[in-house]
């Protein structure tokens, strides 16, 4: 539906929202990973492309394809879960010591509801992301960019079916992604 | 206090006889800058793959060192290779990563270069060049050599530099493994979309080196293969053909090049590999049967890992992929990753091994994460006054090669060290050192070209 339809309920929906990407943001931020996967629906795609500088007029081509080229994620459940049992055996050096991640999640906009914004089973955002890592000693990165997730409700909690991370840089200034977007 | 660096001088930095390299060819920002001038300018580099160029006017930007370089088929369809720098004010005349275009134009005052190179448009050239600028004078800096070989575009900006061949000599089986389909058909391999690139704040040397022949590094990758992320769920690897095989390290010191391997018994059969998924195990073990056939005990060459001096390094299978460590000052190297499946294979195969391919490799990739932590912080803690003072140990199997290997009928090219029992060993990094100190020594090509005085041409 066009969510603009009802106000109210769009309001009321995007709280609900914004409060669901606020906790999966501190329980990333907090490193509990394990309860973070409990976030995701069992069919996630999570998908984060490279992306290039083209010409204008062939933006098109702008990003890595899901499903088709390299990316830098183009996966499922599976390896999301290995990527965390990988930082949880202590000897994941990229990440031991634990780096400080702070992620900020910023101009929330939701796209679609389904069936309606008051009565919504499923629900399409948009929204954008700062990633501050800091580790060691002075090690930093900041990472921003778009995100596209789409939410499900599953026995009435929120869900992530799918996420689309659009970073801002085309050659990566950071040397590892061992976090999560 | 500023050391200056003699040519002469490095064969103190790079000590063969006991098997020692100073922490100065890492850090020091003199060497690097030399290294610019007398490695980058004069080796063989890796600069794209064909299939990136396909059509007339594609362009692929790619770098050779730290320049920034064209590849691109022009309307005849041949591939050039050019410096991304307008020849009337520097400015980079192409700044996309790739793309189709009949014409270079530089975005600073206008001049114009088709896909051949040749300056083709000057703006006010009638009135104020008096139409006097020879423009036949003035096309883009080409590379003086460029090869395709299977392939591979290789470029080298030395026109004294010996042939690629000459360059890789005995090499060439491995570099074949690589470009060759897995069927052993020639050239048989294509690029996956999209070419990983990122930074690395450590000196190029470190994953050249690493890639050369490190087996000693299991700890790094201890936690991946805890999880098992290998195309059989296990490890990072399938290693179910190694089966009663040999671990050579094979080295050719006298040009830098190396590479791991796993050399199968005289007897050996093709096994099924990649179990998990019945379509890429049958893809994979008809191809071990035909490559068989046509290799004959080649065959028996299991390629790992390997570098081709001096930044150009590959996996030759899992996962298929080529790196280049590109230089961006002594303690910044910008690695940029291709990655190769057979053009031929199913769409199953091609989509499994992309999916392996990047929970494998890179920033995002499991294995090579803890890769990248280790050249980083390697790097930071040997740049110190009083770091800097004591040398690596590469003392690892020193005195254990042979140079006339041979197993079952199979004789082998280069100084190949045996880890099977030792289970790792140092020669090839060695050999890498030994090449280095030659390139920053040697006048030009003359010097370089050890292997002509010593009557083995290739």
């Amino acid at each position: 539906m066009v969510v603009a339809n009802d106000p109210l309920a769009l309001l009321l929906l995007k709280q609900d929202v914004e409060a669901f990407l606020y906790h999966e943001a501190n329980l990333l931020d907090d490193r509990r990973y394990e309860e973070w996967l409990d976030l995701l629906s069992d069919d996630v795609r999570y998908w984060v492309p490279m992306r290039r500088n083209v010409k204008f007029g062939e933006l098109e081509r702008e990003f890595t394809r899901e499903g088709q080229d390299i990316n830098w994620f183009d996966e499922g459940k599976t390896t999301l879960t290995q990527r965390v049992r990988q930082i949880l055996t202590g000897v994941h050096w990229a990440e031991e010591p634990l780096s400080r991640l702070s992620h900020l999640v910023t101009n929330v906009e939701i796209t679609e509801a389904t069936p309606s914004a008051a009565d919504a089973g499923e629900v399409s955002l948009r929204c954008r992301f700062i990633i501050y890592r800091n580790r060691v000693a002075t090690e930093t990165d900041i990472l921003v960019g778009r995100r596209e997730d789409r939410l499900r409700r599953v026995d009435g909690q929120w869900r992530i079916a799918q996420r689309q991370v659009f970073l801002d840089q085309n050659v990566l200034l950071a040397k590892n992604l061992t976090f999560f977007f | 206090m500023a050391i200056t660096f003699q040519p002469s001088s490095y064969s103190g930095l790079v000590d063969r006889d006991n098997g020692m390299v100073s922490r100065e060819i890492f850090v020091n920002s003199d060497i690097y800058a030399e290294e610019q001038e007398r490695i980058f300018t004069r080796a063989w580099l890796f600069v794209g793959h064909e299939s990136q160029v396909s059509k007339p006017g594609d362009f692929f930007v790619s770098s050779m060192g730290e320049e920034s370089v064209i590849l691109c088929r022009d309307r005849q369809g041949e591939i050039h290779v050019f410096l991304n720098s307008c020849m009337h004010r520097g400015m980079k005349v192409c700044r996309y990563d790739e793309g189709n275009t009949p014409i270079f134009t530089c975005p600073y005052h206008g001049w114009s270069f088709a896909t051949d190179g040749a300056l083709v448009g000057v703006p006010f050239y009638k009135d104020a060049y008096h139409e006097e600028l020879d423009k036949s004078q003035w096309g883009l800096i080409r590379v003086p050599r460029m090869v395709n070989y299977k392939g591979g575009i290789w470029a080298t900006w030395d026109a004294n530099a010996p042939d690629f061949l000459e360059y890789i000599g005995g090499f060439r089986t491995y570099l074949d493994i690589l470009f060759d389909g897995w069927d052993g058909s020639e050239g048989g391999t294509e690029i996956i979309g999209g070419i990983e690139k990122w930074m690395v704040p450590s000196n190029w040397k470190f994953p050249a080196e690493n890639f050369i022949g490190d087996r000693y590094h299991n700890i790094s990758h201890r936690s991946v293969d805890l999880v098992g992320i290998g195309p059989s769920g296990q490890g990072r690897r399938d290693n179910s053909e190694r089966e009663g095989a040999k671990s050579l390290d094979v080295s050719f010191p006298e040009r830098g090049h190396g590479t791991v391997m796993f050399l199968r018994p005289e007897d050996a059969q093709p096994v099924p590999s990649y179990q998990n998924d019945p379509i890429v195990s049958e893809y994979f073990y008809q191809c071990e049967i035909a490559r068989k056939e046509r290799q004959g005990q080649l065959w028996r060459i299991l390629a790992g890992p390997g570098t081709i001096f001096p930044n150009m390094s590959y996996l030759p299978r899992q996962p298929r992929s080529i790196a280049v460590w590109h230089p961006r000052g002594p303690d910044q190297t910008e690695v940029w990753r291709w990655f190769l499946v057979d053009a031929s294979a199913p769409p199953e195969v091609k989509e499994f091994l992309r999916q392996y391919y990047i929970r494998y490799s890179g920033p995002a990739g499991l294995t090579e994460q803890d890769d990248m932590e280790n050249w980083n912080y390697a790097h930071a803690a040997s740049r110190g006054a009083m770091a800097r003072r004591y040398d690596y140990n590469y003392q690892m199997g020193m005195g254990y090669a042979v140079t006339d290997f041979e197993d079952g009928g199979l004789k082998l090219d280069g100084t190949v060290l045996d880890t099977t029992k030792a289970r790792a060993g140092e020669q090839n990094q060695r050999g890498f050192y030994s090449r280095w100190r030659e390139f920053m020594a040697a006048r030009d090509w003359d010097g370089l070209a050890t292997w002509r005085n010593n009557g083995s041409a290739c």
